[in-house]
């Protein structure tokens, strides 16, 4: 088909025009796949030049460098110090002396056992107190460590090096190299960002980056229950513990798979019901209070915002026993209304439950959405409005002409992140229903509201069974980045971070 | 005379919407103020201490409130732990986070696209995958259970670099050109940071300070697991939550609401006070995020 000129698209009827759009979307996908593959080859092509010419880099520093340069090749900083640059060249050298050390003393043991997590059992001693032997735990947490320390000190070495060809460098053509006091200087003003980034880094990587490594690998292993250490060792398994994901029948009764595809997918419906009603009822609300003639719009909004300020985990708690059966308050409002006949056990059927999480999710989130809604409203432009008063657009005809279409423009990538923030929505969930009605047919104890964040935090939790539980972890941060990748190409609101300033 | 028809009627139709509108608003408002009216009922409720069907309540008195603040239960201790966590996490992850934001907002180096995306792509890992290894390295440094305080504190505060993003959207607002004039009055970029930055910044501060320090309130995972049972490493999310187990239920219920109320007092008037930069907050992260 040819291309449309803008005369010709509006010619066209709505069905057309949303015929052209569709059969254009289909058409992109192979292109998107083309640019995606192209991508993926220029970057492994870059990649490989890279190693090369790094390795290149290196020999020929060393080959055409000064015997201070070939010394700091093992000796780190060497070079530096001797070029006038202590404070470079001491820390350096500190940085593989407590590697050394760091390796001799403690790290290397771990290290050298991470391939096979520990051989010695734990065993009964002769006087009945247990001997423990090797702790798989700690080999896999202290061996990853280890790997992060090597990584680290190849970088810094490489540092190092490039240290030196610079020095060199400087010392040939006669210019003056940064002294101590120099590297000081910058760190409060050049190099202002490393002062800044060291500390929030380091945290990052020691309690973010360090267990989500350990908790990608425990899914390759049999850490669980009965693979308990120090008791007992747990082993590499390979990738049966995803196999366990497409193993559609099982000999002991529920499974696996079944449950995880169950799951995923309330989850998905859950995150979508619990994204939109609130994303509309809260516009709504929003457009209420901010509607002209109006009176007393601080109060309205004070009271919805009360309810934020409550600890979620007293709101929630304290609604999550209201509708309690027989002897919630809900319960005994409906048997008040109904003469005794009414009630209802909101928590024991898994259709009730659901239906009742969604809603009371309604009361939870509505406010906060009130809240950003209210501040998008105030930026329409008031003039769009008279001018559609003037044309006779009715209010509905505003709404979805003027309102809607702004409202989704901003708050795409708004939206996009509040999807993913409900499928991962943990305390609605588990202060709520704590996952129930809890059933047979589930594995580990799942139940019909769970969401794979909870079943995680149970199955880790209420049964150690953490590989199973670093299973289901990645398996929603697989689902969470599709989902994002896709969508954020999807929606038309780009935002380039420099526009404002 | 038909036009002062025409005008009298939209102004009656104006009356009628405006009357719906406010019906619906008060039905909005009473909905959304019961539960909590109910807590607060239920707390005094001293006739039957498990869940009721009733909301008034059988009996009232102050029994429930005297048991948080008697020596038969740790209420106190949980709510001091509480309070010194949040006073804490609410400092460091403001200093934090704001480090994070001003080097990304302000400063273009090599690893500062990548150093985003990772920091992007961690964020999208479940929170609670890393659980189950930091009680264990908390563990091994002894910081569970009884000394459970300082433990929270340190998983509260470390990974707080990654919640930057509403503070740099602020940031990303201010000119650039502010920096580069004090650059040029001879400032250094920590003097810019901290003599010109950061007394802009009040509104994103105070939302900063406000949400970080209630953020302890409420957290119960963590909480929970690092605490392990002691009742003195426990906040008052953990704490409260013990009460309703399904053995403590039907004697604590009342006490959980009491206890409730306590809790929700001073980060209420807190939050209604500094309600406005928590609006600002909240409507410029969700735009700019």
């Amino acid at each position: 088909m040819a291309q449309l000129t803008d005369l010709e698209y509006l010619k066209l009827n709505k069905a057309q025009r949303f015929g052209l759009k569709f059969t254009a979307f289909f058409k992109a996908i192979p292109g998107w796949f083309k640019n995606l593959g192209i991508k993926i080859w220029t970057f492994m092509k870059n990649f490989f030049w890279g190693v090369v010419n790094f390795f290149k880099n290196l020999g020929l520093t060393f080959w055409h460098g000064d015997w201070k340069t070939k010394v700091s090749y093992f000796v780190m900083g060497f070079g530096s110090v001797m070029r006038g640059q202590w404070l470079r060249g001491i820390l350096f050298f500190l940085f593989e002396v407590v590697f050394i050390l760091y390796m001799a003393l403690f790290g290397g043991k771990f290290l050298g056992q991470l391939y096979i997590l520990g051989q010695n059992e734990s065993s009964m001693g002769d006087d009945g107190t247990i001997v423990y032997g090797d702790n798989s735990f700690n080999i896999l947490l202290y061996g990853v460590l280890s790997l992060f320390f090597i990584v680290a000190l190849i970088y810094t070495w490489y540092l190092n090096i490039k240290q030196n060809k610079i020095g060199e460098d400087y010392v040939k053509a006669k210019k003056q190299l940064a002294t101590a006091k120099d590297d000081v200087k910058a760190l409060v003003d050049k190099d202002f960002y490393k002062t800044l980034l060291a500390l929030p880094t380091l945290g990052i990587l020691i309690f973010t980056v360090l267990p989500i490594f350990f908790m990608i690998l425990v899914a390759f292993t049999n850490y669980d229950k009965s693979h308990f250490p120090p008791q007992n060792l747990f082993g590499w398994v390979g990738y049966d513990n995803f196999g366990l994901l497409f193993q559609w029948s099982n000999s002991e009764g529920a499974s696996f798979s079944m449950t995880f595809g169950q799951i995923l997918l309330w989850t998905l419906v859950w995150a979508f019901f619990a994204t939109f009603t609130n994303y509309f009822l809260g516009m709504l609300v929003a457009m209420l209070i901010n509607k002209k003639g109006i009176k007393l719009k601080k109060l309205w909004r004070t009271v919805l915002v009360f309810s934020i300020a409550i600890p979620q985990f007293i709101s929630i708690l304290f609604v999550s026993n209201m509708f309690q059966y027989p002897d919630g308050i809900i319960n005994g409002i409906l048997s008040a209304i109904s003469g005794g006949k009414l009630l209802i056990d909101f928590w024991g059927n898994a259709w009730i439950a659901r239906i009742t999480v969604i809603i009371i999710n309604v009361w939870i989130g509505v406010p906060y959405l009130m809240l950003v809604v209210t501040g998008i409203l105030m930026n329409i432009p008031a003039d769009l409005y008279e001018s559609a008063n003037i044309d006779g657009a009715s209010p509905w005809q505003q709404y979805s002409k003027i309102t809607l279409p702004y409202m989704l423009f901003i708050t795409g990538p708004y939206l996009l992140t509040s999807f993913t923030g409900n499928m991962n929505n943990f305390n609605v969930i588990y202060l709520l229903t704590g996952g129930g009605p809890k059933v047979q047919e589930y594995y580990g104890n799942a139940g019909k509201t769970d969401l794979l964040i909870t079943w995680l935090f149970s199955l880790a939790v209420n049964d150690t069974n953490y590989k199973l539980a670093a299973v289901i972890g990645i398996m929603v941060f697989i689902v969470v980045a599709v989902l994002s990748l896709v969508i954020y190409n999807i929606i038309p609101s780009t935002r380039n971070e420099e526009e404002f300033q | 005379m038909a036009a002062e028809k025409h005008s009298m009627s939209m102004s009656k139709k104006k009356t009628i919407v405006n009357t719906i509108s406010y019906i619906v608003l008060g039905l909005i408002s009473v909905i959304w103020i019961l539960p909590f009216v109910f807590l607060l009922l239920k707390s005094f409720d001293i006739g039957n201490t498990g869940v009721t069907k009733n909301f008034i309540p059988s009996a009232w008195g102050f029994d429930n409130y005297a048991y948080l603040f008697s020596s038969d239960c740790n209420f106190l201790q949980w709510y001091f732990n509480t309070f010194i966590i949040a006073l804490f996490v609410c400092v460091i992850q403001t200093v934090m986070q704001f480090m994070m934001a001003y080097t990304l907002s302000r400063f273009r180096f090599k690893l500062r696209k990548p150093l985003m995306n990772i920091m992007l792509v961690l964020g999208m890992f479940p929170g609670f995958l890393t659980m189950i290894v930091l009680y264990q390295i908390l563990k091994t440094i002894g910081l569970t259970g009884d000394n459970a305080v300082p433990g929270l504190i340190l998983v509260y505060v470390a990974s707080s670099g990654m919640g930057y993003y509403v503070i740099k959207g602020f940031l990303d607002t201010l000119p650039k050109s502010l920096d580069e004039a004090a650059l040029v009055d001879g400032a250094n970029r920590m003097q810019i940071f901290v003599k010109v930055i950061i007394p802009l910044c009040k509104p994103i501060l105070i939302y900063t300070v406000l949400t970080s320090f209630m953020g302890p309130w409420g957290d119960f995972v963590f909480a929970y697991t690092v605490s392990l049972g002691s009742q003195a490493g426990m906040n008052v999310a953990a704490g409260l939550n013990s009460w309703l187990s399904p053995a403590n239920i039907g004697s604590h219920f009342t006490h959980f609401c009491a206890g409730g109320v306590i809790v929700a007092i001073p980060v209420m008037i807190l939050f209604l006070f500094l309600q406005k930069y928590y609006v600002e907050g909240v409507t410029g992260g969700a735009v700019k995020g």
